[in-house]
């Protein structure tokens, strides 16, 4: 009946043999958190810590709510691909409900949540996907005739931790900006007194939830996490920083505007309102869709809009300039449209002016030499009547006497 | 004709006169620049960036260098084609003067190459790009090296008196000459092929289908011209004999050969209707009357037949023709040459004193190579003078 087990049972490759974990090999599955230990900037003896964890141990519970969004996270998690992700993770967790990939529906779901939630009290995982309403009570998003800030604030009394996961749940999202409508908040907003580990983006990146999970399943703590308590090992540093368009900010070549020659040789977005030097995340480490190099919005040529930042992402317009953290490009950068290269060095300009005047100078001397009387037919000596011949040093007297010595010893055939 | 008669000899001599000084510290000047060109990168010792990735060493040492080098073919169309035997004498001295030129051109695309460590790749046929015009060349120019090598080996093989092995080689040496005749015509041609395929990056004043023509038949011009140089300043230096009449004899075919080119570069530029830029004030303008007078000089100065008859009109006119081509080949590949717009390029000192130093180790090399090993046949002054009645 529940989600959990009719994908397991309809999953291609989930075959529930002793070698297989998750439908990857045990191999493959110690890769793949060896891996994820990697992206966390953990050591390599973690990963097979993961591995151990999430295999020996009894699949945690998971309760996912979906409050205020579009279901995106829930997209983007069903598309990884390193694993199929679904798959690991209703092999690694226990995902006991969540709205849209319930198998049962209405009162039937509600109850099966309600018991779930009795018999594993403060051992489960919840995640909360989607911004929650505060307005008028709450009453602009509810499930089961109840608003959702209710969900929220039950299921995280007995959860073991709280994961919000997309920029709705970790900061409100778009139904937050202004003017706020539905006085959208955050979980952490909704449970104060608890700790939510915000996963923002829109979507973000499966693997950082993943890899947050395995973390919390092998070390039973959280990881490190930032002042607005997102994973460090994602959230820590800029996405200016590791971006691949970085080195034609430092050049100061920029596309002024889409579809410009700038933007079509792959030039630096921010003039064009990319907010990469404001936003912390991942995304031009990790990417995409599993499709390598490239597949993240300003790889593909779009400005960064910030998402994982509450005061960037439907705040800030797209075109506007981001707040530089790094440094500001100065005004001294090199003109793109000038000269390039570099002028002649009055050193080389004068070699070859030097080369020019000997070889000028050494011709017209030689020229000068030579018997400018026409050579009569068969005349066997035209210099006797030219100027007598001894301009060059290395026409020493030897070489006519050396000539002659070799002459007399070179075999005759 | 009867010096035709005279076996090729060393010279002999002392080896450390002045100039062999001179030319080795100035090849000893290169190498330190190329040495630190493969420990610190190109970008440190030349002024090549992305809108000229070819620089000097690449429109001279590449381009110009196998051009001046041509002696050895020119030599071997008229003396072994045309089967015109008096002209054996200048044989060697020009398949020397190409060996190096062609040789030191490998040499300078191995220093200019980014990653030179590929170039083996060229040897791998499952590589080849069959459709790339520097597939043509590189190949051409490898090939034509090995066989300027064993061209010229005879020289070596007599110096030390290997007969055995001079014997078996020259048994098979036809088809080495006739390879020495084929790839120079390929490649000297596919040279300009490089650049035929850049109609938009060359001034019309330059660009036309014909560039292959013309860089074949300037090339043939000037391979001529450096056996008249080389011939003149040769039989000065090292107090030889006069070559005279054999250098008249071809001084015709280059006139014809320069005629025939101007005609040709020309009436390309006049039937395209593209005359009129070569009259506006602009720097391509001026490039190509200074190469067009050099060439006309060239020209006029082998007009006559009293003129090719004299030593110093064939020694000026091989000047001016050799600066000509040389004129030609830089402008159509780096000076008239524009890549990318935008892009400033003048050679940086390292870059000049490579390009010297292999000019000079050139040089060097004929002058200790015609000391060593029998390549001159004419015989010294004195001696002729002696036998004469």
């Amino acid at each position: 009946m529940l989600a959990a087990q009719l994908l397991r049972a309809t999953a291609n490759n989930a075959s529930q043999d002793d070698c297989t974990i998750a439908g990857m090999s045990r191999r493959e599955f110690t890769q793949f958190c060896v891996g994820v230990a990697a992206t966390m900037g953990l050591p390599q003896a973690m990963g097979l810590r993961m591995a151990e964890a999430a295999t020996t141990q009894a699949r945690p519970s998971v309760i996912w709510l979906h409050g205020q969004e579009c279901t995106g996270c829930t997209e983007t998690l069903l598309r990884a691909q390193h694993p199929t992700l679904e798959t690991l993770i209703l092999d690694l967790i226990s995902l006991e409900y969540h709205e849209t990939l319930n198998a049962g529906a209405g009162h039937q779901a509600e109850a099966h949540k309600k018991k779930i939630m009795e018999e594993n009290k403060g051992k489960y995982i919840l995640v909360t996907e989607g911004g929650t309403p505060t307005k008028d009570g709450g009453i602009y998003c509810q499930v089961g005739g109840r608003p959702h800030m209710e969900h929220v604030r039950e299921a995280a009394e007995g959860a073991a931790a709280i994961i919000a996961i997309g920029s709705c749940a970790a900061w409100g999202g778009i139904q937050s900006a202004a003017p706020n409508p539905t006085g959208a908040e955050s979980t952490q907003d909704i449970v104060p007194d608890k700790l939510v580990i915000n996963i923002p983006g829109c979507p973000p990146s499966p693997y950082n939830f993943l890899s947050t999970v395995l973390h919390l399943l092998t070390f039973k703590k959280p990881p490190d996490l930032d002042d607005k308590n997102r994973p460090k090992f994602a959230y820590g540093r800029l996405i200016h920083e590791n971006c691949e368009r970085r080195p034609h900010f430092d050049a100061g070549r920029f596309a002024r505007e889409f579809g410009d020659l700038g933007h079509r040789l792959g030039w630096c977005l921010y003039k064009i309102g990319c907010k990469g030097p404001e936003t912390y995340a991942n995304c031009p480490a990790i990417g995409f869709g599993d499709v390598g190099f490239g597949s993240w919005p300003v790889g593909t040529g779009h400005p960064c809009f910030g998402c994982t930042e509450k005061e960037t992402a439907f705040e800030k317009p797209i075109h506007a300039l981001a707040q530089v953290k790094t440094h500001t490009p100065p005004n001294a950068f090199p003109n793109v449209s000038g000269p390039k290269g570099w002028p002649a060095d009055p050193v080389a300009v004068a070699v070859l002016a030097g080369i020019g005047g000997v070889l000028v100078g050494a011709g017209a001397v030689a020229a000068s030499r030579m018997s400018g009387t026409p050579l009569k037919d068969e005349v066997e000596e035209p210099f006797d009547k030219g100027a007598p011949a001894r301009h060059t040093a290395h026409a020493d007297k030897t070489a006519a006497k050396g000539a002659d010595e070799h002459d007399a010893s070179a075999p005759e055939s | 004709m009867q010096d035709t008669h005279h076996k090729p000899r060393p010279l002999g001599g002392r080896i450390l006169t002045v100039p062999v000084v001179i030319l080795t510290v100035l090849t000893l000047v290169a190498v330190y620049y190329v040495a630190v060109r493969f420990y610190l990168g190109i970008g440190a010792v030349t002024n090549v960036n992305p809108g000229y990735p070819w620089g000097i060493w690449v429109a001279f040492d590449v381009i110009v260098g196998p051009a001046i080098g041509c002696g050895g073919f020119a030599m071997a169309l008229l003396t072994y084609v045309l089967n015109q035997g008096k002209y054996h004498p200048l044989m060697r001295p020009a398949l020397l003067g190409g060996l190096f030129g062609y040789t030191l051109a490998g040499v300078a695309v191995l220093i200019d190459l980014g990653r030179y460590f590929n170039a083996v790749n060229l040897m791998v046929p499952w590589y080849l790009n069959t459709n790339s015009i520097m597939v043509e060349t590189a190949l051409c120019v490898m090939a034509y090296v090995a066989v300027l090598w064993i061209e010229f080996s005879p020289a070596v093989l007599e110096r030390f008196r290997l007969h055995r092995v001079r014997e078996f080689l020259e048994r098979y040496m036809f088809v080495i000459i006739a390879l020495g005749v084929l790839l120079p015509t390929m490649h000297q041609s596919a040279l300009g092929t490089i650049l035929a395929v850049n109609e938009t990056k060359l001034s019309p004043l330059w660009w036309t289908q014909l560039l292959p023509l013309l860089f074949l038949i300037s090339a043939i011009a000037m391979g001529y011209s450096i056996v008249a140089f080389e011939a003149t300043l040769v039989s000065r230096g090292f107090r030889l004999k006069s070559e005279m009449h054999l250098l008249t004899s071809i001084a015709r075919i280059t006139f014809w050969l320069i005629a025939i080119f101007l005609v040709l570069r020309i009436g390309v530029i006049v039937l395209n209707g593209n005359f009129g830029l070569a009259l506006e004030p602009t720097r391509e303008a001026l490039l190509f009357w200074v190469e067009t007078i050099l060439f006309a000089g060239a020209l006029a100065t082998l007009a006559t037949d009293r003129l090719r008859r004299t030593e110093r009109y064939i020694f000026l006119s091989a000047c001016l023709l050799l600066l000509g081509g040389t004129f030609y080949r830089l402008d159509s590949y780096l000076l008239a040459y524009v890549g990318s717009p935008g892009w400033l390029y003048f050679p940086s000192v390292p870059e000049l004193m490579v390009t010297i130093g292999l000019v000079a180790f050139h040089v060097l090399l004929f002058i200790l190579f015609c000391k060593y090993l029998p390549v001159l046949s004419n015989p010294p002054r004195e001696a002729a003078k002696a036998r004469a009645p």
